[in-house]
């Protein structure tokens, strides 16, 4: 029997940058031309200076960690063999207040701090699939 | 308070199970009877119906109308929000009365939540979503506990307090006979309840059930003449965050997960009241989970920022305290009807008609409904 497949995004034009820039290995969030703000998700209007002018752009992928929860239950097939998993708010460096959805890896729960400075890797869930994860950041 | 008040007169509920084994319309059609029923307002002259529901989980209000055979229909409303809806739904049916856009209006809300449609686990459509899905963010649950998470962070609160929210409400369910969850809970069986999402333990989590609850409307003149005392809606208030979200699991840019929308509303709705948080004598709290009491009792101003812990801890939200909260057992243990339930025991304590758990003082009590961003809130009062 083949393992359950991952759910996966059906990307539309606004967010497709986000998945093919994970496939490719960069961290891609949407960004106003006009004034410089970042924006994720990513929504049709610049929220500062409402700019339709956006495009995605790559971003160092540091950060620090808001919030997260572990989850021990699994609410789709493809975690089954996954939990217990850890999910997580990551504020980005480049903005105050820019946060992103994701994984934390390579990290216990018991060593997990909330405001601990992580950094973004990639983990490729299938042929169409890779996802933007973070890990606890190694000093430099 | 003005001249044209409204006031909540009845409530119907059909049982609570795990399996109805009805349709919603059947059930939402038997809570809505028994509210006018209760109230001793004729269902002939009920002309307005007012629901919510999420996912498609519910019916019309128009089918509702007409399996009731509600002959002069003259104010609907079907709201697409979940938990956020039920005291703005009872705005609402007090904005239509007092205008006199209809004489009495029935808020009602019905699902097969357990057997049916569950919205902790629901696919949601929409572009938020993609975001979420792939790393496994896809329950409620999920969202309220990266809240949770950062909350018990910044205020420093011990996870047990979350523990004390639950047995203290159980203590009110075991004398509630509607309760789904009635077995009685102390600390080191709450600390035995297996981990869903940190810091939810199963007995953090609302009990998802079958059936319908309903609340009728009126005047206050009207309700004088009926057959119960009137709960009368002193203020009602709607309020979101700015940048609310895409949908219902997207709260990326919302600032503040530690002070959800109780904190924005609350000077707006005892304002309206004439009233200070030290008026109000019980509380009936929105908790599809344990940590959203805290942030409400805090948001309200029952106690101070990281203090709502050891206030429950104290004894003060139970029975006898300074300030009963959720006295039905709460959405934990009544059932999640989506905080219809938690607006309808507001009115029977108000009313006095809570038996065995009927609060001591029960002038003034407010309600909230909602557990992030947005939601709403009401104050009623007995007819002072
Ligand atoms: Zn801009």
């Amino acid at each position: 029997m083949s393992a359950p497949a991952p759910p996966t995004p059906a990307p539309g034009a606004i967010s497709e940058f986000f998945w093919s820039g994970a496939r490719r290995g960069q961290l891609m969030i949407q960004r106003c031309q006009a004034c410089g703000t970042y924006i994720h998700l990513p929504r049709p209007v610049c929220r500062a200076c409402h700019s339709f002018d956006l495009l995605g752009e790559p971003v160092s992928g540091r950060g620090s960690l808001y919030s997260f929860t572990e989850t021990h239950r699994p609410f789709h097939p493809f975690f089954v063999d996954r939990v217990p998993y850890l999910v997580a708010v990551v504020e980005l460096e480049e903005q105050a207040g820019l946060r992103v959805l994701t994984n934390l890896v390579r990290v216990a729960e018991a060593d997990v701090r909330i405001g601990m400075a992580v950094q973004v890797e990639f983990e490729r869930l299938s042929d169409d699939l890779t996802i933007p994860v973070f890990a606890p950041a190694v000093a430099a | 308070m003005a001249t044209e008040a409204a006031a909540a007169v009845g409530v119907g509920y059909t049982k609570l199970t795990k399996a109805s084994g009805r349709t919603v319309l059947d059930l939402a059609t038997e809570a809505a009877r028994s509210s006018a029923q209760d109230a001793g307002v004729p269902l002939a002259e009920i002309d307005g119906v007012v629901s919510f529901s999420v996912l498609d989980d519910s019916v019309s209000s128009e089918a509702v109308a007409t399996t009731l055979a509600l002959p002069e229909l003259r104010y609907v409303m079907d709201f697409h929000q979940g938990g956020q809806s039920p005291c703005f739904m009872i705005q609402q049916a007090a904005m239509a009365v007092t205008q006199g856009y209809a004489k009495n209006v029935l808020v009602f809300r019905a699902l097969n939540g357990r057997s049916g449609v569950r919205v902790g686990s629901g696919q949601f459509a929409g572009g938020a979503a993609q975001y979420r899905y792939p790393i496994g963010y896809n329950a409620y649950l999920m969202y309220i506990a990266m809240w949770a998470q950062r909350y018990l962070y910044e205020t420093r609160t011990d996870p047990r307090a979350l523990g004390e929210v639950a047995v203290a409400q159980r203590a009110y369910a075991e004398r509630n006979e509607r309760a789904i969850q009635r077995r009685p809970l102390d600390m080191d069986s709450y600390l035995a309840s297996p981990m869903v999402a940190e810091p939810f333990r199963v007995a953090d989590c609302t009990s998802e059930v079958d059936g319908a609850c309903a609340v009728l409307v009126t005047t206050l003149e009207r309700a004088r003449d009926l057959r119960h005392p009137p709960a009368v809606i002193a203020s009602a208030a709607y309020r979101a965050g700015a940048r609310p979200g895409l949908d219902i699991g997207d709260q990326l840019l919302y600032d503040d997960y530690t002070r959800n929308f109780t904190s924005l509303l609350r000077e707006e709705l005892y304002r309206r009241a004439d009233i200070t948080a030290g008026d109000v004598d019980f509380a009936e709290i929105y908790d599809c989970f344990t940590a959203v009491v805290l942030m409400g009792l805090e948001g309200l101003g029952f106690c101070g920022r990281g203090e709502a812990g050891e206030f429950v801890r104290s004894g003060a939200t139970g029975l006898n305290g300074g300030l009963p909260v959720n006295t039905h057992g709460g959405l934990l243990a009544e059932g999640y009807l989506h905080g219809m339930n938690t607006v309808a025991e507001a009115v029977l304590q108000i009313q006095g008609r809570c038996g065995d758990r009927q609060v001591a003082r029960h002038d003034v009590g407010v309600v909230t409904s909602g557990a992030l961003v947005d939601g709403s809130a009401l104050v009623l009062t007995t007819d002072r």
